[in-house]
């Protein structure tokens, strides 16, 4: 990936959603929640600036708490692949 | 109206909801039983929050709907309105922007460079008052190299030597003097040479160490191909007034590059870029900068889709962890239905394929089903019940 120079915490920006890794008993629980394996979740990269900021690792769960335009703010996860 | 009592009622039959219902109606439905002109008692009360959670569930999407297919229908109706005003552009002063259908199709395609890449900056608040500040920063930015402000060159071979003659109009204009161009010129290693100034406009360069033309010629070269200043890849930066504020508008984009320079606001820059948002700020920020854009298309040509529908497709298109443009390269071509894929473009290639790698299909999605003429699983369809028979 490009930027190694430069340091920046992109989680500044005002695109960018609230990120957090999950720990493992909250990570079960989600998916236990909703009944499904953590690579049915979307994905998120290793290598995403945000999950280097943050620092997740492959097979950590992230949550993201994202502003909806139709419900407030809503919480989605993310699983994070190697990659 | 709602008198203390109830009001406190209310908030307590709101919390339970919580989990429920999304933030925004419950904060409506707060906002409309306070504006109510009757007051209302406890029984209403709990009759309307009935209500509200009634047409809540009965809003929301049944399992097994095919969402996107309506989607699809949804942006695509509107989109054909489009079709007759492709290519339109409307000028934001000198700069011209990529709008309707080819912008639309830029964004689903994910290309890595849009056809018009385009910054708007945000300066920080001792700047973003001053026109001169901001003029200042967007002369800073702006990518300068020698030849844009030399007027024309002359090789003096007897001398070996280089006189370069400057423009002053493109000098005051990117905001350049001749001894930035000089402080430029020194950075480079091109040999022994001395830096001579006859007049107001003109330099001359003479080597002491070149002993043929050619050398002379690249270097002559190198000199023009000089940055004096800016981020590579903004070629224009013009300041504009927005609100209450002056900010800047670049013609090109380079996220990366104004990183760190003083007086803006990282925090709110605005880039068309879908691939330098997505090196930079990570796939959620692609999502979220993919629906505004979808959305920003469809709004400029007055064009009323939902957002979900819009949410969707950025949802799909950024699933993986990377950005995928919904076609040949991307959704479509990685699915994992053999007769979906070939359904879609270049179909020989992909059954050949397929029967070579012994692929299996498992008939799970919609086109392949109807390919065959098997009923699709969707809605009611898509629940599998097996009946075990008993013996009496």
């Amino acid at each position: 990936m490009r930027s190694a120079s430069k340091k920046l915490d992109p989680t500044i920006h005002d695109l960018v959603p609230k990120h957090e890794v999950l720990s493992v008993e909250e990570a079960y629980t989600v998916l236990k929640q909703l009944g499904i394996g953590p690579e049915q979740l979307p994905w998120l990269k290793a290598t995403d600036p945000v999950a280097r900021a943050i620092g997740a690792k492959p097979g950590d769960i992230v949550k993201i708490t994202r502003k909806s335009r139709t419900g407030g703010e809503i919480v989605t996860y993310r699983y994070v692949i190697s990659g | 109206m709602l008198s203390e009592e109830m009001e406190k009622y209310l908030e307590e039959r709101i919390s339970q909801l919580r989990d429920q219902i999304p933030d925004t109606a419950l904060q409506k439905l707060k906002d409309s039983a306070k504006g109510y002109p009757v007051e209302l008692t406890k029984e209403e009360i709990d009759k309307i929050v009935e209500l509200v959670v009634e047409d809540y569930k009965n809003s929301l999407i049944n399992p097994g709907e095919a969402i996107g297919i309506v989607a699809a229908q949804s942006i695509g109706e509107p989109g054909t309105q489009m079709t007759l005003r492709t290519f339109h552009y409307a000028g934001v002063r000198e700069l011209n922007v990529t709008l309707g259908l080819p912008r639309l199709i830029e964004i689903v395609d994910a290309r890595k460079v849009p056809s018009t890449p385009m910054m708007t900056i945000y300066l920080e608040d001792e700047y973003k008052g001053s026109k001169e500040k901001a003029t200042e920063i967007a002369r800073k930015l702006e990518y300068t190299k020698v030849e844009n402000v030399v007027d024309y060159t002359n090789i003096d071979m007897a001398s070996m030597s280089i006189e370069i003659h400057f423009d002053g109009d493109m000098l005051r204009d990117k905001g350049v003097s001749i001894d930035d161009v000089e402080k430029a010129i020194k950075k480079l290693k091109i040999g022994e040479y001395t830096i001579d100034k006859p007049d107001e406009l003109t330099l001359v360069i003479t080597f002491s160490n070149l002993d043929n033309i050619t050398t002379l010629f690249k270097a002559r070269e190198r000199i023009l191909s000089t940055k004096i200043k800016g981020v590579k890849g903004i070629k224009r930066a013009i300041v504009k007034k927005s609100g209450d504020e002056y900010v800047i508008i670049t013609d090109g984009s380079n996220l990366e590059g104004i990183i760190g320079i003083k007086g803006i606001d990282f925090k709110r820059v605005e880039t068309n870029s879908l691939h330098e948002v997505e090196s930079v700020l990570g796939i959620e920020a692609a999502r979220e900068l993919i629906s505004r854009e979808i959305k920003k298309v469809l709004d400029d040509q007055g064009l009323d889709v939902d957002v979900r529908h819009i949410e969707l497709v950025s949802e799909i298109m950024t699933r993986t962890g990377e950005v995928r443009q919904i076609g040949r390269h991307g959704v479509t071509g990685e699915k994992t239905s053999v007769l979906a894929r070939a359904a879609f473009e270049v179909t020989v290639k992909h059954l050949l394929d397929a029967s070579a790698r012994g692929d299996v299909e498992e008939f799970k999605g919609v086109v392949e089903n109807i390919i065959i003429g098997q009923p699709i699983k969707l809605g009611t369809g898509m629940v599998e019940l097996l009946m075990t028979p008993t013996s009496r």
